[in-house]
C-alpha cells in the first residue's frame, strides 16, 4: 500500500480517527477482548440513564396511592392534615417557588456583575483568586450555609434589616409584622447567597466565549468600556446568561437543608415574606421519617416526584441554552 | 486590552458624551460593588467558622462520642468515622463507575448520538435535588432491608459521584493527543490495554481531580442521607446498621436547643470545610501545574 500514514493533528479532540488509526484497531489479534471492554465501558455509560429511569420509576411506584387518591387537586389543595388523611401540596410549591424567585431577585444582578468584573474589568493577578474564592462559596456544604444562617444571618435580619424593610415597604403587606426573622426572605436570602457562585462562573464563561473582535469592533466606533460590555459582550452572551440564570433556579429549587433550617416550617400561604413559610424539599426533609401511614409517605413521595420532573426539565432547558453560546467557542485562558 | 484601544478623548461635542462617560463610571462601580458584596457573605461564613469552631474543636470532639443532653463535653468521633465509612462506599461505587462512562463517551463513542445523550443525562442528573435520590434509595434498598442501613447512604452518594466523575474524565481524556494512543497500537498494544495504561495514564492527573470534586461534593451532603445512613448516636461500622455522618450530626446539632450542642456543630463545621477546602485546593494546585500540557 502506498498510502502515507497521515498523523493526527495533536489536539486530541480531532473527531475523525486517522486511517491508521482504524487499520490498527482492524488488525489487532485481541478484537474479541477489545469488543469486551468496549461493552463493559458502555454498561457503565448506559448505567447512567439507568438510574434516571430508576428514580423515576422507584418515585412513581411511591407515590401511586397518592396519585390516585388525590389525581391534580393535590397540587392545588391547600390543607395538610396527616391524621384526616387530607393532603395538599399548594403551600409548598408556593414556598418553593417564591422562595427561588426571591433568590434570583437578589443574586442574578450581583452574579451578573461579579462576572462582568471578572472578565472585563479585573487584573490579573486579582482574577485567579476571586475565581478560586466563588469556587470555594460553591463548594461549602448546604447544612453550614444552613449553620451558619440560623446563628448569624437571622438575628441579623431579625434586628436591623427587616425593621427597616417594615417601616419603609409595611404598607404593601409583603413585609408586615411579625417579625421573626426566620420565614420566606431569610430563606431567599440564604439561597441567594448559595446560588450566586453557579450563576456567576456559568456567566463568565459564557461570556469569555464572545469573541475579541466583537469587542473591538465595539471599541473602534468610540463606545466606552460600559457600552463596549452591554453592546458587544452582554448582547452576545444573552441566551447563555438566561441558561445560567435558569440553571441556578434549579438549584434553588431542590435546595433542602439550608432553607429547612431558616424557612420557619409552618405549611401557610401568608401575603408577608417575613412570615414563617415551607418549601417542597423541606417538607420531605422534616417529615419523612415521621410518616406514621402509607398514605403520607406517598404524599411525601408525589412532591419528590414532582421536584425531580420540574428540576429535570429546568436542568435540560438551561444546558441547552448554555451549550448554544459556547458550542464552538474557542477556548480562552481565565 | 480596553483601555490600549480606547479612541483619543473626544472634544465635548455633544454633552451625551459626559452622560456616556458618567454612565461608564457608574458601570464599573456597580461591578465592583457587587463583587465586595459578594465577597462579603463568604469572609463572614469562613470568619465565623473559625471563630467558633476553633474555640470548641478540642481532642475530645475527635475521641469521644456524642454525650447525652445536660452532660458537658462529648464528642463526634463516631460520626467521622461514619462519614469515613459512608465516603468510601460511595467512592468504591462511583469512582469506577464515573470514570468507565467517561471512557465510553471519550475513547468508544466520539461523534455517536449515544455519547451525545449520555454526556447530557449526566448533566442534567448532576442538577437534580439530592434530597430525591435519598427518596429513590429509600424505597430501593431501605423498604425491602426493612431498616436504615450504611450501605443505602453510601449509595446514594455514589449515584451522586457518577455524573461529576463522568463529565470529568471524559473532558480530560479529549485533551490527550491521538498521536498518543497511535504509537501505543503501533506497538501492538490491544486497544483496551492502550486506553487503561496509556491515555488514562496520561490523564490521570485531571481523571484525579476530578474524583476529588465529587468526593468533596457528596462529603457535605446532608440531604440524601436523611432516611437512608439515618444517623447514629454511637460507635457503628457494619454496614447493615443506621450510621452516624458529620453533616447530619451538624444539622441535628444545629436545630436543637442546647448551647453545648450549639458548640459541636460549629466544631463539627469548621472539621467538614478544612476536609472539602483542602481537597478544592488540591484540585487547583493539581490541575494549575498543567500536568497534561506535557503529554503533547
Amino acid at each position: 500500500m502506498t498510502q502515507r500514514p497521515e498523523s493526527s493533528a495533536s489536539g486530541g479532540a480531532d473527531p475523525s480517527p486517522s486511517p491508521v488509526r482504524t487499520y490498527l484497531l482492524n488488525c489487532g489479534s485481541s478484537a474479541l477482548a477489545d469488543r469486551a471492554f468496549g461493552a463493559l465501558m458502555l454498561v457503565c455509560a448506559l448505567s447512567i440513564f439507568a438510574i434516571v429511569l430508576l428514580i423515576l420509576i422507584e418515585l412513581i411506584s411511591g407515590s401511586r396511592l397518592s396519585i390516585q387518591k388525590f389525581g391534580m387537586s393535590f397540587f392545588f389543595g391547600s390543607a395538610w392534615d396527616p391524621v384526616n388523611g387530607n393532603f395538599g401540596a399548594l403551600p409548598f410549591i408556593y414556598g418553593t417557588v417564591v422562595s427561588s424567585i426571591l433568590a434570583l431577585i437578589i443574586a442574578v444582578p450581583l452574579a451578573v456583575g461579579v462576572a462582568i468584573f471578572l472578565t472585563e474589568m479585573c487584573p490579573d493577578w486579582l482574577r485567579g483568586f476571586l475565581a478560586f474564592f466563588t469556587e470555594l462559596l460553591a463548594a461549602i456544604p448546604s447544612v453550614v450555609y444552613g449553620l451558619w444562617a440560623v446563628f448569624v444571618l437571622i438575628p441579623l435580619l431579625r434586628q436591623y434589616v427587616n425593621p427597616v424593610l417594615i417601616k419603609t415597604l409595611g404598607w404593601t403587606g409583603i413585609f408586615a409584622p411579625p417579625n421573626y426573622g426566620i420565614g420566606m426572605f431569610a430563606a431567599g436570602v440564604i439561597l441567594s447567597i448559595m446560588i450566586l457562585p453557579i450563576i456567576s462562573s456559568l456567566t463568565r464563561e459564557v461570556m469569555s466565549a464572545v469573541p475579541h473582535a466583537q469587542r473591538e469592533a465595539v471599541l473602534a466606533l468610540g463606545a466606552t468600556r460600559w457600552e463596549m460590555i452591554r453592546m458587544g459582550v452582554l448582547r452576545n452572551a444573552r441566551i447563555g446568561i438566561v441558561g445560567a440564570v435558569i440553571l441556578g433556579l434549579g438549584r434553588a429549587l431542590g435546595e433542602t437543608m439550608a432553607v429547612t433550617m431558616v424557612i420557619g416550617n409552618r405549611p401557610e400561604i401568608a401575603r408577608s415574606l417575613l412570615a414563617p413559610a415551607y418549601s417542597m424539599a423541606s417538607v420531605i426533609a422534616n417529615e419523612f421519617t415521621e410518616a406514621s401511614d402509607e398514605l403520607y409517605l406517598s404524599a411525601l413521595v408525589e412532591i419528590g416526584l414532582a421536584l425531580f420532573i420540574v428540576t429535570i426539565i429546568v436542568n435540560a432547558l438551561a444546558r441547552v441554552l448554555v451549550w448554544a453560546v459556547t458550542r464552538g467557542a474557542p477556548v480562552r485562558g481565565t | 486590552m480596553a483601555t490600549t484601544l480606547m479612541p483619543p478623548p473626544l472634544r465635548a461635542r455633544n454633552s451625551n458624551r459626559v452622560l456616556r462617560v458618567l454612565m461608564n463610571h457608574l458601570a464599573t462601580a456597580a461591578a465592583v460593588g457587587s463583587t465586595i458584596l459578594v465577597m462579603a457573605p463568604l469572609i463572614a461564613i469562613f470568619g465565623y467558622l473559625l471563630y467558633k469552631g476553633a474555640s470548641s474543636l478540642n481532642l475530645a470532639f475527635f475521641t469521644q462520642i456524642p454525650k447525652p443532653v445536660g452532660e458537658p463535653g462529648g464528642g463526634m468521633a463516631n460520626s467521622i468515622l461514619g462519614s469515613g465509612i459512608l465516603l468510601a462506599i460511595a467512592s468504591l461505587m462511583g469512582v469506577p463507575i464515573g470514570i468507565a462512562g467517561g471512557i465510553y463517551i471519550a475513547e468508544f463513542g466520539r461523534n455517536k448520538r449515544l455519547a451525545n445523550m449520555v454526556r447530557f443525562t449526566a448533566d442534567v442528573l448532576n442538577g437534580v435535588p439530592s434530597i430525591v435520590m435519598g427518596i429513590a434509595i429509600y424505597t430501593l434498598i431501605v423498604v425491602p432491608q426493612k431498616h436504615f442501613s450504611a450501605l443505602a447512604g453510601g449509595v446514594a452518594l455514589g449515584i451522586m459521584m457518577i455524573p461529576t466523575i463522568t463529565r470529568t474524565t471524559e473532558e480530560m481524556l479529549l485533551m490527550v493527543p491521538l498521536n498518543v494512543r497511535e504509537a501505543a497500537l503501533g506497538l501492538g498494544v490491544p486497544n483496551w490495554r492502550s486506553v487503561l495504561s496509556i491515555t488514562l495514564r496520561t490523564a490521570s492527573p485531571g481523571v484525579i481531580t476530578g474524583c476529588m470534586l465529587a468526593f468533596a461534593r457528596v462529603a457535605g451532603e446532608t440531604a440524601p442521607l436523611l432516611f437512608t445512613a439515618f444517623g447514629n448516636q454511637f460507635w457503628s461500622t457494619s454496614a447493615n446498621e443506621p450510621i452516624a455522618a458529620l453533616p447530619l450530626q451538624i444539622f441535628v446539632y444545629a436545630i436543637s436547643p442546647y448551647d453545648e450542642w450549639h458548640r459541636l456543630a460549629w466544631a463539627g463545621a469548621l472539621v467538614l470545610i478544612v476536609l472539602i477546602v483542602v481537597s478544592v485546593a488540591l484540585v487547583r494546585y493539581v490541575a494549575g501545574r498543567g500536568v497534561l500540557k506535557g503529554a503533547s
